[in-house]
């Protein structure tokens, strides 16, 4: 936690290496997608919009999308 | 090594969102629950239809939190641990735990706290069934635009520190991610559909519960997977005490 005392000699810490654009996005792409899958089903399946028909979903989570402060109905 | 670590990190920030996502169930439990209660007392006691009852409300508020919760915990773990992969190195000099943390800070303004100014969250019997779409769309707009420009702002003071230095493009950059957010409040529709007599108390500290259920969230998170990528990153023992490291070079 000595690191905010500036100097210029070996005291200061390394940059943690970068981890390559290319390796990174075929994860965020692929992974990316499927989470905001899940936030939709948790934010607004049944509300604005629906894939399921019906309302169990809304109704499952509905206490959840209230205080994670999605508009619920 | 390298598509091997971002796999690492995802895991570990999908997992670190799931503890995170307890913690914040803890508190949207006692602290949120009471005024959800509260709130469909007075939706009840001013409706004459009664709608029929799909999921219980002891369902509704333990089985079906929890799930809602950890979900959103988890999802959002795994996008953030993507987004520390490609900010490690690159927002400036910090450690795996210290960009971490900062992260978990920065994406508490763009992804909650900002749309929450706006459009902060409603318990049950705020808002009017018919304008749902709309304020599902402002809302999820507003969260896009948010962070959008937190990136934006991000790209935009690191492009300025050569010149500038780091304190100035700093605070260009904030400032200029507060103005155009600052437009945007001014410019995006208004929405106030709370019921004139619902009390006032209940709101207030209904939406101070969703914002501490946030803080938990991503100061949980934040912290956690920070020592988790600290680990995947820098495996070697990372707490030797600060007398015996002198000559250890890394």
């Amino acid at each position: 936690m000595a690191q905010h005392v500036a100097q210029p000699t070996a005291t200061t810490p390394a940059l943690p290496a970068k981890l390559p654009i290319g390796a990174i996005v075929p994860w965020a792409v692929f992974f990316g997608i499927l989470m905001l899958v899940l936030l939709y089903f948790v934010g607004a399946e049944q509300g604005a919009t629906s894939v399921v028909s019906g309302s169990d979903v809304h109704e499952w989570v509905h206490d959840a999308r209230h205080l994670l402060g999605f508009p619920c109905h | 090594m390298n598509s091997a670590t971002v796999r690492n990190l995802l895991v570990r920030g999908m997992l670190a969102g799931l503890a995170a996502g307890v913690l914040a169930l803890v508190v949207a439990y006692f602290l949120g629950e009471p005024n959800v209660d509260k709130a469909i007392g007075f939706e009840d006691a001013h409706s004459h239809e009664h709608e029929m009852e799909i999921v219980s409300r002891s369902l509704q508020s333990t089985a079906g939190l929890a799930t809602g919760v950890l979900i959103y915990g988890v999802a959002f773990g795994g996008i953030a641990a993507l987004a520390f992969c490609f900010a490690l190195g690159r927002v400036g000099r910090f450690s795996p735990r210290a960009t971490a943390l900062l992260l978990s800070g920065c994406a508490l303004l763009a992804v909650y706290v900002v749309p929450f100014l706006k459009y902060p969250a409603n318990p049950p019997a705020v808002g009017n069934p018919d304008t749902i779409g709309k304020r599902t769309t402002l809302y999820f707009l507003m969260m896009v635009l948010s962070v959008l420009l937190a990136v934006a702002a991000t790209i935009l003071g690191k492009r300025l520190a050569p010149s500038l230095g780091t304190w100035y493009a700093t605070v260009v950059a904030l400032a200029a991610f507060a103005l155009v957010i600052g437009l945007a409040y001014a410019f995006l529709p208004v929405i106030n559909e709370v019921p004139a007599d619902f009390p006032a108390t209940v709101l207030w500290r209904f939406r101070l519960s969703a914002l501490a259920i946030q803080i938990t969230l991503w100061g949980g998170f934040g912290l956690a997977f920070g020592e988790l990528a600290e680990r995947v990153l820098n495996p070697k023992p990372a707490r030797v005490p600060a007398g015996t490291a002198v000559a250890a070079p890394r």
